[in-house]
């Protein structure tokens, strides 16, 4: 394993059905600290099924997911201590229905990361400044759009000041004007230096922000580039195919 | 007119007033309530306890299998009881329930009261066990995963997130559990217990007059009911407001 990886995946399989159905069959995949890697492919090609593994919301059937050189898929790792280091966005936003903008992003580093009330609003209301949502603090999710719940997902995500965030579809739910102002968040992070892995459709996003561009078919990864390469010259049919598709 | 009147007047004299039968009233209605609480309560705490070792047994199970042998074991076992609890409370008659509590279990026991509230809380649990597992199962799957996410355990995610919701979500059910407790409890005359329905069905035995007493009776449930979906209305507009 490389110094700065911060996430390194062995040979990781995901079978459903006594192995019927292989939602991922054997991936191996690196993510260095500091790095924007972008997952991109055709709907059931394995990419959030992926993405999902590495914070073991997704149980792997094998392989290995060493997180900063801890097999996390070993039964005897406490994954919840790992998962506070791994924040994670999901396409539904999931902001939780019965709190406030400000209990979401307080909450866990109050109960989990040992911090006091104060310490925390202070915290989350520093976050909500930065995507210019901090007259919402006290609103619940049902009564924000679909952008805005993404936003203080994102910010939520950050107050346990992870390692790494992981994005599953981020924009996918979201009404097309809004797609915009979640992006601009995502692509501010990345700025900062913020370890991300993304998955997306947006193609526009990956080539701009990503460090590098994974293609994922049938539960494999099939290309693995800088966007350039990936864009300007896929190298696989199947890459081509997909691009012609999509872009 | 006036002959009706006098009729009605000494038919509420002799049901009512004559020997202090009211007082045969109120002393069922106090022993119904009672019971109805207890029950409510035993209820309450049985059915959350099975609801929750039902649904961490679907939800949680496959991994604690893995991260937890042990843990797992146990809960295997406690989910076959829960099953079997809910399988046979809800396939026989409550009272049929009540009887063998009061005759077989404890049959040494005299205090009808007690029986009555450990038969029907057993009985009322299987079914706010099965309302509160529905409204665990109702919740989005999203709202657990964004709790995982954030490293929270099963047990924080479920006390932080779920339950808040799971019990906003299944009040107006539970409500209707309640009232249908209370309504349930003028069984408990089949043990001998004096509740409000017996004591009005002594009272026509006495008088040998079944309109006043037993109308009377329907009469106080009812206000009992009202009073409750009211008090529950209440709570269940409190508890959306801060939503909106």
């Amino acid at each position: 394993m490389k110094d700065n990886a911060i996430i390194q995946v062995n040979n990781l399989k995901k079978h459903y059905n006594d192995g019927t159905l292989k939602a991922l069959d054997g991936v191996s995949l690196e993510i260095d600290k500091g790095e924007v890697v972008v997952i991109i492919g055709p709907s059931g090609s394995g990419k959030s099924t992926l993405l999902r593994s590495l914070n073991l919301l997704e149980t792997p059937t094998s392989g290995e997911i060493l997180v900063d050189g801890v097999d996390i898929t070993d039964a005897r790792v406490n994954i919840n201590e790992h998962r506070q280091k791994m924040g994670m966005v999901f396409q539904h936003f999931n902001l939780f229905q019965n709190m406030t903008v400000l209990r979401n992003m307080t909450i866990a580093p109050m109960k989990l990361g040992g911090k006091s009330k104060e310490e925390a609003e202070k915290k989350a209301m520093e976050l909500l400044r930065t995507v210019g949502l901090e007259d919402r603090a006290d609103a619940y999710p049902s009564q924000l759009s679909g952008g805005q719940k993404q936003r203080i997902a994102i910010v939520r995500a950050l107050c346990m000041e992870p390692e790494i965030l992981l994005f599953d579809e981020p924009t996918s739910a979201l009404d097309p004007e809004m797609v915009g102002e979640v992006l601009d968040v995502m692509k501010s992070l990345a700025k900062e230096g913020m370890t991300m892995a993304v998955v997306t459709h947006e193609m526009g996003f990956a080539r701009e922000v990503a460090n590098r561009v994974v293609f994922m078919d049938a539960g494999c990864i099939v290309e693995e580039n800088t966007p350039e390469e990936i864009f300007e010259h896929p190298k696989s049919e199947r890459l081509q195919n997909f691009l012609a598709k999509v872009l | 007119m006036s002959e009706w009147w006098n009729n009605l007047q000494s038919q509420f004299v002799m049901n009512f007033i004559v020997d202090d039968r009211w007082k045969l009233l109120i002393q069922g209605l106090g022993n119904t309530l009672l019971i109805t609480v207890f029950a409510l309560l035993i209820g309450v705490v049985l059915g959350t306890f099975v609801a929750m070792v039902r649904s961490t047994y679907d939800k949680n199970g496959e991994d604690m299998k893995k991260r937890n042998k042990g843990g797992f074991i146990v809960l295997s076992i406690l989910n076959f009881i829960c099953k079997i609890y809910l399988t046979v409370i809800r396939g026989t008659p409550v009272v049929v329930q009540l009887m063998i509590t009061y005759f077989i279990i404890f049959a040494s026991s005299t205090n009808g009261i007690t029986v009555a509230v450990f038969a029907f809380g057993i009985n009322s649990g299987a079914y706010v066990a099965e309302i509160i597992r529905g409204g665990i199962m109702s919740i989005d799957e999203g709202q657990f995963e964004a709790g995982r996410s954030l490293g929270f355990s099963y047990a924080q995610t479920m006390i932080y997130v779920i339950i808040p919701q799971v019990f906003k979500a299944v009040l107006p059910t539970l409500c209707n559990e309640f009232i249908a407790l209370i309504k349930e409890t003028s069984v408990a005359g089949y043990v001998g217990i004096r509740d409000l329905t017996k004591s009005g069905d002594i009272i026509r035995g006495r008088t040998y007059s079944p309109y006043m007493p037993l109308l009377a009776v329907a009469a106080i449930y009812l206000v009992l009911v009202i009073i409750l979906e009211n008090l529950l209305g209440r709570v269940e507009r409190s508890l959306r407001k801060n939503e909106r």
